[in-house]
């Protein structure tokens, strides 16, 4: 089964992943689009017709064109201007971007959008929404061709350890030692897991709360044994709280 | 080992910050040229915010951050690696001086093979024609089968109202954008390796050869040239145009004798793709006034030997403007 991100390394050696937009999503953007671009013809088409008793071959010839320009110009245009972004695009949070993490150039934004009308083929992007799902980076016959992917633009929150940790007496510090041990056996993902307890704490229900939290505090109790002095009447969430607070700040907070 | 997250943040922000403040500059103007200083600061602070990132990964961290961080030098990588140049201001004549043309002659390989294919294509539609007479209702489209060449030319002649009145420019208007989309088909059908492309163009070969051959032995050459010398010297070409740049999309895919990566073929040839979709796109725009305001007009309108005349010297000059402009 393929991933939804993509890795890239850079020559620094540090690698970065983009989240590839799955073919749903880029499907509702697009149904988004086509949405904004008939919006579009009808405001053109309303203002035109104010002229049609004048020159109706004229109308009709400017109709054709613009909706012909409207429709395979639209993605080109807002997509270089808006750094590979449409207004379906925007709303949904995809980008495209190169396929290597380098600079989407013209030519890239121009290409896969020529080449939409294969995707779009026999109807509402069968061939793509197929090259999309086959494709490892999720990319229809145009970005293959333009050597694009779409990506979702990741919303990042500050994290916010005062609020989490709300200040209470920690008794894991009073053995240094052990502290220091928490610190270099716990993870990323464990450290991350017990984080995010804390953080979505009020989205669960009291008795399965109550139920995590033990699993967490046996978990990490088996990790490093502290005294039973240090854990004596502490709760199984201030445990989790205790340890958070232990793993994420080196030095304890006066 | 555990980094205290709070304090490496608090240290690290104002580098993140200042370097989301010149992505954001960089971002806003594709023009945008950093200054030799501004560059290397922009060096400094991409490398700053890469080695904050090497921590987080390594250490234990707030997914979120990491996130921002992935983003931001994901950002920055894009801008400090990208090799290929950055697109200059639009320059129009200079783009049909010497970009077009030039760009034309460089794939000219895959232009030829577009010709023989719609040549073959001519070759098998004037076999079938002769062969089968009665194969015209499968090889001439717009109706052409229905009336017999000697009958629409008298047609055409003895009309004295002219029928496109007061929708020249509406015809024209279809014309231009039926031709242009056919060929961006022609053009993205090289997704399928070609064979999409092969089956167009032979196809467009099988209806012109047929047609050509219907109204020759009937009697009507000087109709048909007068017919379609006009708009068919600049639309056929298009189309081979069209054609070749789909020949180009499928060599990259391809990638036969190359050794370069498929990203590395398909960066190396977009620009001509980009280019060699705007010229068939504006011969195509050509194409659709004269056959609009031109083509339909025959004898005793227009002379036929004027409109062929016409149609000799535009294909002269479009051959001299391929093949000589932009030469050194």
């Amino acid at each position: 089964m393929k991933g939804n991100t993509l890795p890239i390394r850079t020559p620094e050696g540090i690698v970065f992943s983009q989240t590839l937009a799955g073919p749903v999503m880029r499907f509702f953007a697009w149904l988004i689009d086509s949405l904004a671009v008939m919006a579009l013809m009808s405001v053109i088409a309303g203002a035109l017709r104010a002229f049609e008793p004048v020159s109706p071959g004229m109308v009709n010839a400017v109709l054709t064109i613009a909706f012909f320009v409207l429709n395979l110009g639209y993605s080109i245009f807002l997509e270089w201007i808006w750094r590979g972004q449409t207004v379906g695009k925007k709303l949904l949070g995809l980008r495209v971007v190169d396929a290597e993490g380098m600079r989407l150039q013209f030519d890239q934004v121009v290409t896969r959008n020529l080449l939409r009308l294969v995707d779009l083929l026999p109807i509402a992007y069968l061939v793509g929404g197929l090259s999309c799902w086959l494709s490892p980076k999720c990319q229809r016959l145009g970005d293959i061709a333009a050597n694009t992917i779409v990506i979702r633009i990741p919303v990042v929150t500050e994290p916010d350890l005062d609020q989490l940790l709300t200040g209470k007496f920690n008794s894991l510090r009073q053995y240094a030692h052990l502290a220091a041990r928490l610190r270099q056996r716990v993870t990323p993902a464990e450290a991350g897991i017990a984080l995010q307890a804390l953080v979505r704490r009020d989205e669960f229900d009291a008795v399965a709360r109550l139920e995590l939290f033990e699993q967490l505090a046996s978990y990490f109790q088996k990790k490093v044994p502290f005294p039973e002095d240090a854990i004596d009447g502490v709760s199984s969430e201030q445990y989790i709280r205790n340890v958070v607070d232990v793993v994420y700040r080196t030095t304890a907070k006066a | 080992m555990i980094i205290d997250l709070q304090r490496f943040i608090h240290t690290e922000r104002p580098v993140w910050n200042e370097l989301e403040s010149v992505l954001n500059r960089l971002e806003a103007d594709p023009n945008l040229k950093l200054s030799l200083e501004e560059a290397q600061r922009f060096h400094e602070l991409y490398e700053r915010a890469t080695a904050s990132l090497a921590k987080l990964t390594t250490f234990s961290s707030e997914p979120a951050t990491r996130q921002y961080l992935e983003n931001l030098v994901a950002r920055a990588y894009g801008e400090v690696h990208e090799t290929r140049e950055k697109r200059r201001k639009l320059q129009p004549l200079l783009w049909l001086r010497q970009t077009l043309p030039r760009t034309f002659r460089r794939q000219i390989q895959a232009f030829y093979l577009a010709l023989a294919i719609t040549l073959a294509g001519c070759a098998f539609g004037t076999v079938a024609t002769l062969v089968d007479p009665d194969s015209r209702h499968v090889t001439m489209p717009f109706g052409h089968d229905r009336l017999k060449p000697s009958q629409r030319v008298a047609e055409e002649e003895k009309r004295t109202k002219d029928r496109l009145t007061g929708n020249r420019t509406f015809f024209s208007s279809q014309l231009m954008t039926h031709n242009t989309q056919v060929s961006i088909f022609t053009l993205a059908l090289g997704t399928t390796w070609g064979i999409g492309t092969i089956l167009i163009l032979f196809s467009n070969g099988i209806s012109l050869g047929a047609i050509a051959t219907d109204y020759v032995t009937d009697g009507q050459a000087r109709f048909l040239l007068g017919w379609l010398l006009p708009h068919g010297v600049i639309e056929i070409p298009a189309i081979l145009v069209a054609g070749q740049a789909g020949f180009v999309l499928a060599r990259g895919l391809i990638g036969w004798g190359d050794r370069t990566t498929l990203s590395g073929r398909l960066r190396a040839i977009s620009g001509d793709l980009v280019t060699l979709s705007i010229g068939f796109a504006l011969m195509l725009v050509w194409a659709g006034f004269v056959e609009s305001f031109l083509s339909q007009y025959h004898e005793p309108v227009v002379p036929y030997e004027a409109k062929i005349a016409f149609g000799v010297l535009e294909l002269i000059a479009l051959i001299l403007y391929l093949g000589r402009s932009g030469r050194t």
